[in-house]
């Protein structure tokens, strides 16, 4: 037999290849015969235009310039993927001559290399006939989105009125700015076609939907479109959605009549996929002096685009995070001409912990009481919005293990009181939490009689390790060792697999994984009437194949299910530069079983870092008089770097089995990661410094 | 200097369709090429050598994903026009183990497990040999202020940094030694 895997900390099975340079993401297929495309984009927020492409076409190696002139008419057949906007209809490309955001693509090139593609791509020339556009959202009036107002606007108790009486209250607002995922690989596309069937080479992180989504526009089925993906460069969400450079890829192939590559310049990437939207948040918390929370009232609006009615859960974790009889929540969205926003890490969580944890902080200042005292006091016992147990809930375990490890209890919780040389020192803290996602997954598992075993699901790996994590889980279940299995990922031929965001790869995947193997390997041994796998193998002396599909149950009808944590940093404020730096940050998660603590551990701290961006950083700076961002690069918008980095990080998983989640009792780690992150650092700059700031990112002029 | 043009090298820029013949050593091999004068040394090693280790990730020298060496130093293939790159020694990801045998700190990338998504990992190595052959790599602190040049989107600094520290600890033992 061999060793529990499932648990192990167990080194990336895909390492080789990345640290050789061996793995290949998206631009980097060897595609015969390829061309090289590059788009132009509109420089306008709103209006009509006209193109001039002469000079481009007579550009050398150009092949084609397309435009909504001479582009063909493509079909745009219905179709919703889960990461679209529920509302609204995608942008359809080069169809014809209205712009309504910047950045929107107005053409493209297709030349033979990728300096004439860039080159032609510059001197397309285009007038523009400018119409009036909303790109202030200061100016624009929020309204509820489509649907049910009841599904938008949520009321629990009598909140007004409890507020209003509360002894002890809060109400404030908050505010995120936009914020670019900016994985480091940019966003590339090669697509081939033969005939009627289309290859494309494409960063996602869902195979299946580009598959549907490409067939859709052009009106062909779904099976025709193969997409392989088998490493992204990171994606943050970015990469949930089917954006439309695919679309233009596939179109640019099929106007060259070969193989063309589309990759993203960096400021592209501002443009041509979505992006955490601009939340304004208003956060009102009512107590009595015991802190008992009495009213909670949380409203927040968010940026959208003219053509799909964005909206994440922004205030879902108000509704059952901290107990409280009544709770009023209402989110609304400010459509604009800017392109439409989408999901990053955490989305929704992140922004509306940031305005509820800040807000408790306030509360806990007001009242002169520890702020993990003030959430210790209000922990429920059910959640109080859907009324249903929670299937389990680790959040007193994680203040405790977090504060115990961060030395917590040697704070002086006055304002300025700690020091470190001219140093300003800061400790705060707050909670996380992100909801439990289990989604339908299938998987095969093939057993060879060498006694090795091939596993395979269309799942993704932008880098949480899902290659490593399942070859574990099936080499667990097989019972074989981690070296005699092969998992492979990333290709629509492969058995389908939900989107790879929401924290539900390890859940969902896993869970289909474990369950072919489970199938494989009970069906090898009852043949060969053996006990052993390897040994049943070489007896039957034929390939065992099995594939298995798994679905949640009616657990979410049982059990609200989650993820929880907490977080805790401490923080310097240079009193005379206002500058901010992160010293120390202890995470301690309860996030069900840990399938690699080694790998877990890296997303954790990847989300802190990413917390660290968020709440001291990030910012796309967009010019509210027409839309553009004015710092499309990654040495403007600034991102943590190595020096950012805390000298010491420290991550607890608490220990917590939970049976009713999913098969592998998991409850994903990559939001929970990020969310918390920024209120904490903005509560601990808080007791570093007396000043509360309520816009993000608290950069030094903010302090000053 | 990256990105420095000669006026002749201009000129041909400007006519844009005369390839210059350009031979680059590149991992010990000299490797021949027929190259538009724009095209940056990330791109011949990318677009015409299928040397994809060496990743893009800007193009304007803000991440350091492109990180190679040249002539030992470290320098960012993007803002490196390839002609400009003649005559001199390219050290590429793709040659920096000894066959089988995977480089101290490509070892410690994946013991630290200093990466998830990969992509920026090429150029933290590269960068990473730099750092230790620069005798930059003392102590946490100055690995961190001189691989800030070396982006990470993923947020595996502190893994990065330990594996700096365990490969810059091998090489030392071995120049002791």
């Amino acid at each position: 037999m061999t060793a529990a895997l499932i648990g192990k900390s167990v080194s990336r099975v895909d390492g080789r290849l990345k640290v050789t340079g061996a793995a290949t993401y998206a631009a980097e297929f060897e595609v015969p015969n390829l061309a090289h495309a590059a788009v132009v984009r509109s420089i306008a927020a709103n209006g009509r235009i006209a193109i001039d492409t002469a000079k481009a076409e007579r550009a050398p190696g150009v092949i084609a310039v397309v435009t909504h002139r001479n582009a063909p008419r493509l079909a745009y057949q219905p179709h919703k993927g889960l990461p679209d906007a529920a509302v609204g209809e995608r942008l359809h490309v080069l169809q014809d001559d209205r712009v309504n955001h910047q950045g929107q693509p107005i053409a493209l090139v297709v030349a033979e290399t990728l300096e004439q593609a860039v080159y032609a791509a510059q001197v397309v020339r285009v007038t523009y006939r400018n119409e009036a556009a909303a790109t202030d959202m200061e100016s624009v009036d929020p309204v509820l989105p489509t649907g049910k107002p009841a599904e938008w606007e949520i009321r629990r108790g009598e909140p007004d009125s409890a507020f209003e009486q509360a002894e002890f209250r809060v109400d404030q607002t908050y505010v995120i700015p936009r914020e670019n995922h900016n994985p480091i690989e940019m966003f590339a596309t090669i697509a081939s076609w033969q005939d009627n069937s289309l290859t494309l080479w494409d960063k996602t992180q869902w195979v299946h939907n580009v598959a549907e989504e490409i067939a859709a526009v052009f009106g062909i089925a779904a099976d025709n479109v193969r997409v392989i993906s088998p490493f992204v460069g990171g994606a943050f969400g970015s990469g949930l959605r089917c954006w439309p450079h695919v679309t233009l890829a596939a179109l640019g192939a099929r106007v060259a009549g070969r193989p063309v590559k589309l990759v993203l310049s960096r400021r592209e990437m501002y443009y041509g996929v979505g992006y955490r939207p601009h939340t304004v948040q208003r956060a009102a918390l009512g107590a009595s002096r015991d802190g008992q929370l009495h009213a909670i009232r949380h409203e927040g609006f968010q940026e959208t685009s003219t053509y799909e009615e964005f909206t994440e859960a922004l205030l879902s974790a108000t509704r059952f995070l901290h107990s409280c009889p009544n709770v009023h929540t209402r989110h609304r969205i400010a459509p604009m001409n800017v392109h439409t926003p989408t999901y990053m890490r955490a989305p929704g969580e992140a922004s509306g912990m940031y305005a509820l944890e800040s807000a408790m902080d306030e509360l806990a200042v007001a009242l002169n009481m520890d702020p993990v005292e003030l959430r210790l006091r209000n922990e429920p016992d059910r959640d109080e919005f859907k009324d249903l147990p929670f299937s389990s809930r680790s959040t007193k375990e994680c203040y405790r293990a977090a504060a115990e490890r961060f030395g917590w209890a040697q704070r002086n919780a006055a304002p300025r009181s700690m020091r470190d040389g001219r140093w300003l020192i800061g400790w705060g803290m707050a909670s996380a939490t992100y909801p439990m996602n289990y989604a339908p997954a299938s998987a095969l598992a093939r057993l060879l009689p060498d006694g090795t075993a091939e596993v395979m699901s269309a799942a993704s790996d932008m880098g949480p390790g899902t290659w490593t994590s399942m070859t574990q889980v099936a080499a667990d279940t097989l019972g074989l060792p981690i070296e005699r299995v092969k998992f492979t990922l990333g290709d629509t031929r492969l058995p389908r697999a939900p989107i790879h965001g929401g924290s539900m790869t390890m859940a969902s995947v896993g869970s289909a994984v474990q369950a072919a193997c489970r199938k494989a390997r009970d069906e090898a041994l009852a043949r060969a009437d053996a006990n052993e796998i390897e040994e049943a193998m070489k007896r039957l002396g034929q390939v065992i194949e099995a594939t298995a599909d798994v679905a949640p149950g009616d657990e979410t009808k049982r059990f609200s299910m989650h993820a929880f944590g907490a977080v805790f940093v401490e923080v310097a404020v240079d009193p005379d530069l206002g500058e901010t730096r992160v010293r120390r940050m202890v995470g301690a998660y309860g996030a069900g079983r840990v399938v690699n603590p080694k790998i877990a551990r890296s997303q954790c701290i990847g989300g802190m870092i990413g917390g660290i961006g968020m709440a001291l950083m990030e910012h796309s700076v967009v010019d509210p008089r027409n839309g553009r961002v004015t710092n499309a690069n990654l040495a403007e918008y600034a991102v943590p770097v190595h020096a950012d980095a805390p000298p010491v990080m420290d991550v607890i998983f608490v220990d917590e089995h939970d049976p009713h989640v999913n098969p592998l009792g998991v409850k994903g780690l990559g939001e929970i990661a990020l969310v918390g992150v920024a209120p904490a650092i903005a509560n601990a700059i808080f007791h570093a410094t007396g000043k509360r700031v309520r816009e993000l990112p608290i950069t030094p002029d903010k302090l000053l | 200097m990256p990105g420095a043009i000669s006026p002749a090298l201009a000129q041909a820029a400007g006519a844009a369709t005369a390839p210059l013949d350009v031979s680059l050593r590149i991992n010990g091999t000299e490797r021949r090429l027929s190259l538009d004068p724009r095209t940056t040394l990330l791109d011949a090693l990318r677009e015409h050598l299928h040397l994809t280790g060496s990743k893009k990730g800007c193009g304007l020298g803000q991440c350091g994903a492109c990180t190679v060496l040249m002539d030992g130093m470290r320098v960012k293939a993007c803002l490196s026009l390839a002609a400009l790159a003649q005559g001199r020694e390219i050290k590429t990801i793709e040659g920096l183990a000894q066959g089988e045998e995977l480089h101290p700190l490509q070892a410690a990338f994946i013991e630290r497990d200093a990466f998830q998504c990969g992509y920026c990992t090429s150029g933290q190595i590269m960068a990473g040999v730099a750092c230790i052959s620069e005798d930059h790599a003392g102590s946490p602190q100055e690995i961190r202020e001189w691989m800030s040049g070396n982006l990470c989107r993923c947020g595996a600094y502190d893994h990065i940094v330990a594996a700096i520290q365990d490969a810059a600890a091998v090489s030392s033992s071995k120049q002791e030694g």
